[in-house]
């Protein structure tokens, strides 16, 4: 008994991996039951893995059967695997004892299809409801919902679980057709628009109602697989845009494809994982969700790629450079967030700060900016001094030779990519 | 310079303060009753602990700095660093005679430390609600050892109090040979002795039967989701520093 779940777990959790999302934040469910758990705010990662990687949810699939063929998946049919599922009651027992010896913030289920998408739907959901009922449980649960499951179940995920996500996979349609030929992407949108309403429904409820049972209260969010298809970034960050956007999606997540597969459609295996790519993504993704940045400033027809050697906001600026120098002490938030070297902190205390004092660049320092590189596109009326008249490529030059000398001990293996 | 011989305690650190304001001393520094520091510097006052006086001293602070600042003494204190209690009694100097609030003031020696120092003592908080783990014994009490570099027993309770509170609990601090208890009710202090060293892993005499497998099935758990094409050992210790692995399940070997 012992070893095969011990079997199960290497195989279940072995295959969940490749899904990046493993944040526990968003939820603050509280404990007020006198039963097991709680949501915290920001998330807690209980540990790290050898790729630096945080761990904060058990991650597992509830089996690897699965009908369907997508390439870029381990588990798909076609692929010569050892297979494995849990019980209802295994999930619930392995989380629940995992959580009381505080190893993991909660349980992040996904799932292979198995005979077909409500069949499976209905046993991830059976999973949550027994957590939250019978055992008082009120750690986190991000529960994949199944494309092409019924509504009514997945109206009933939302009530147990703190988040959902419907991994789109495959940032364009052609791409979806040509690995997944047997899914439409419909079946993916179709219910992340009804649980979108749902969530918002359920918001707008919670501020006039104040018993409005919990619905998904950490939202929905999606992943994209990067580098196995042809897609430039102005694709990808423009279907974020729109989840952003039209599904209120909370988080959109990018995965560098890791190959798993000889299928001739996909990169070879032993090509490296596109990790600069997929870190310039979160950068420009942050730039849309905290920084107030329109996706095509971004990356537009003129410039549909990343700079991979600097990283997005620089690289606006750079072709943006007619808009600076910006005063510190006048320019508003928006304007300030604007700036390579300041981010959301730094700006929001320059603004506190400039109402008792004209700023100078030394108060700038102390308050924790990147000086560095700011120093190119801020000026303050106080001091003289600033950097005029530089092209583009100048202060790109500039900046590049102090990352260099900053980061070449730590990161040469990388660097020679560039 | 005045020396204050004081206790120890935070209470007693207020006390200190308490007395600075009553004898009018300018220059003073901190030592702690029982050691022999010098007295060749200058004259000795020793600070009687008294509860109403800290009580007082307290709430005249409360009024001075934000909740948020007030905290931050705790933190700084809780670090045990060696010249703490005068930085401490120094800040309170400060606020007690400045019309306005001080804690913002980073250009004040004292003011700057007590930022740093409680950053540090903060940052161990956090890693301790991470990488605490409990282990189930025969009593079913869910069992940790941690041996933090600051005293964060006192500001971790609450979170286990809270998230814990269907199983009791105890947390022992094997550096500073104490723990806290929680029997679904109320947290109260643990002073254990132990017969040999403190052990950390699994001897099936004390611990339930159900720990073993938990403890192999969560190793395996750990193993799995790493992805080698990713590896990264930098990162991954700088996130998880080689001081705590003693007690991380995930980080003892895998038995055969
Ligand atoms: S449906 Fe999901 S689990 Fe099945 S092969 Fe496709 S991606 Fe993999």
């Amino acid at each position: 008994m012992c070893d095969r779940i011990l079997e199960k777990l290497a195989i279940l959790a072995d295959a969940a991996k490749y899904d990046v999302s493993c944040s526990s934040s968003g939820s603050d469910r509280k404990n007020n039951n006198q039963g097991l758990g709680n949501g915290h705010k920001s998330g807690i990662c209980h540990a790290y893995t050898a790729d630096g990687r945080c761990v904060s949810l058990l991650k597992i699939l509830l089996t690897n059967h699965c009908i369907y063929n997508c390439a870029y998946c381990v588990s798909r049919s076609s692929n010569d695997i050892k297979r494995a599922a849990f019980t209802v009651q295994e999930v619930v027992d392995l989380t629940i004892q995992f959580y009381r010896r505080n190893y993991i913030e909660g349980l992040f289920l996904s799932s292979g299809i198995f005979r077909d998408p409500d069949y499976t739907m209905e046993r991830l959901v059976r999973i949550a409801k027994k957590l939250r009922t019978e055992h008082r449980f009120n750690g986190y649960i991000h529960l994949k919902a199944i494309p092409g499951a019924s509504e009514s179940l997945l109206r009933e995920a939302g009530l147990y679980a703190d988040r959902l996500s419907i991994n789109v996979e495959m940032p364009t349609e052609q791409s979806l057709q040509l690995l997944a030929p047997e899914k439409k992407r419909t079946d993916m949108l179709h219910p992340m628009k009804y649980l979108s309403n749902e969530i918002t429904q359920y918001q707008h409820d919670k501020k006039i109602f104040k018993k409005t049972p919990l619905f998904a209260p950490a939202g929905q969010s999606t992943q994209m697989v990067i580098g196995a298809t042809p897609e430039n970034d102005m694709q990808i960050l423009f279907m974020s845009h729109y989840f952003y956007q039209k599904m209120q999606l909370k988080r959109v997540y990018y995965s560098g494809y890791i190959p798993i597969s000889y299928d001739n459609r996909l990169p070879a295996i032993g090509t490296p994982v596109p990790m600069i790519r997929e870190h310039r993504l979160y950068q420009a993704d942050w730039l849309m969700r905290f920084y107030g940045f329109g996706v095509e400033e971004i990356v537009n027809p003129d410039y549909p790629l990343l700079d991979m050697d600097i990283d997005p906001k620089l690289s606006w600026a750079l072709r943006n450079l007619h808009l600076f120098p910006v005063d510190i002490n006048k320019a508003d938030l928006s304007l300030l967030l604007r700036v390579p070297g300041i981010g959301v902190s730094s700006a929001q205390k320059i603004v506190a700060a400039r109402r008792f004092h004209t700023l100078h660049y030394e108060h700038l320092k102390k308050i924790g900016i990147s000086f560095s590189t700011a120093r190119y596109f801020i000026t303050t009326k106080a001091d003289g001094f600033r950097e005029r008249d530089l092209t583009p490529m100048q202060i790109k030059q500039q900046l590049l030779t102090i990352q260099r000398s900053k980061y070449r001990p730590n990161f040469s293996p990388q660097l020679q990519l560039f | 310079m005045q020396l204050l011989v004081y206790d120890g305690s935070f209470a007693g650190i207020l006390c200190a303060v308490f007395d600075v304001f009553e004898y009018k001393f300018k220059e003073v520094r901190l030592v702690l009753a029982n050691t022999q520091s010098g007295l060749l510097f200058g004259r000795e006052h020793t600070v009687i602990t008294d509860e109403t006086k800290a009580a007082r001293v307290f709430t005249g602070l409360s009024k001075r700095i934000s909740a948020r600042a007030l905290t931050q003494l705790r933190l700084a204190y809780l670090s045990e660093q060696a010249d703490i209690a005068g930085i401490l009694v120094h800040y309170m100097q400060y606020a007690f005679t400045s019309p306005t609030s001080v804690e913002t003031d980073f250009s004040h020696p004292a003011v700057l430390s007590v930022a740093q120092v409680a950053r540090k003592v903060n940052r161990e908080k956090h890693r301790m609600e991470a990488f605490i783990r409990f282990q189930l014994t025969t009593d079913q009490i869910y069992y940790a050892v941690i041996e933090p570099d600051f005293n964060v027993l006192p500001v971790i309770a609450n979170h286990f109090k809270e998230r814990f509170a269907d199983q009791d609990w105890l947390i022992y601090d094997a550096r500073r040979k104490y723990g806290l208890h929680y029997n679904r009710q109320e947290l109260t202090v643990a002073t254990i002795t132990f017969e040999g060293p403190v052990q950390a892993k699994n001897s099936s005499a004390v611990y339930d039967a159900s720990e073993t497998l938990y403890q192999e099935l969560w190793r395996r758990y750990f193993n799995k989701t790493n992805i080698e094409a990713r590896k990264n050992t930098r990162l991954h210790i700088r996130h998880m520093p080689l001081r705590y692995w003693k007690y991380l399940v995930e980080k003892q070997p895998v038995r055969s």
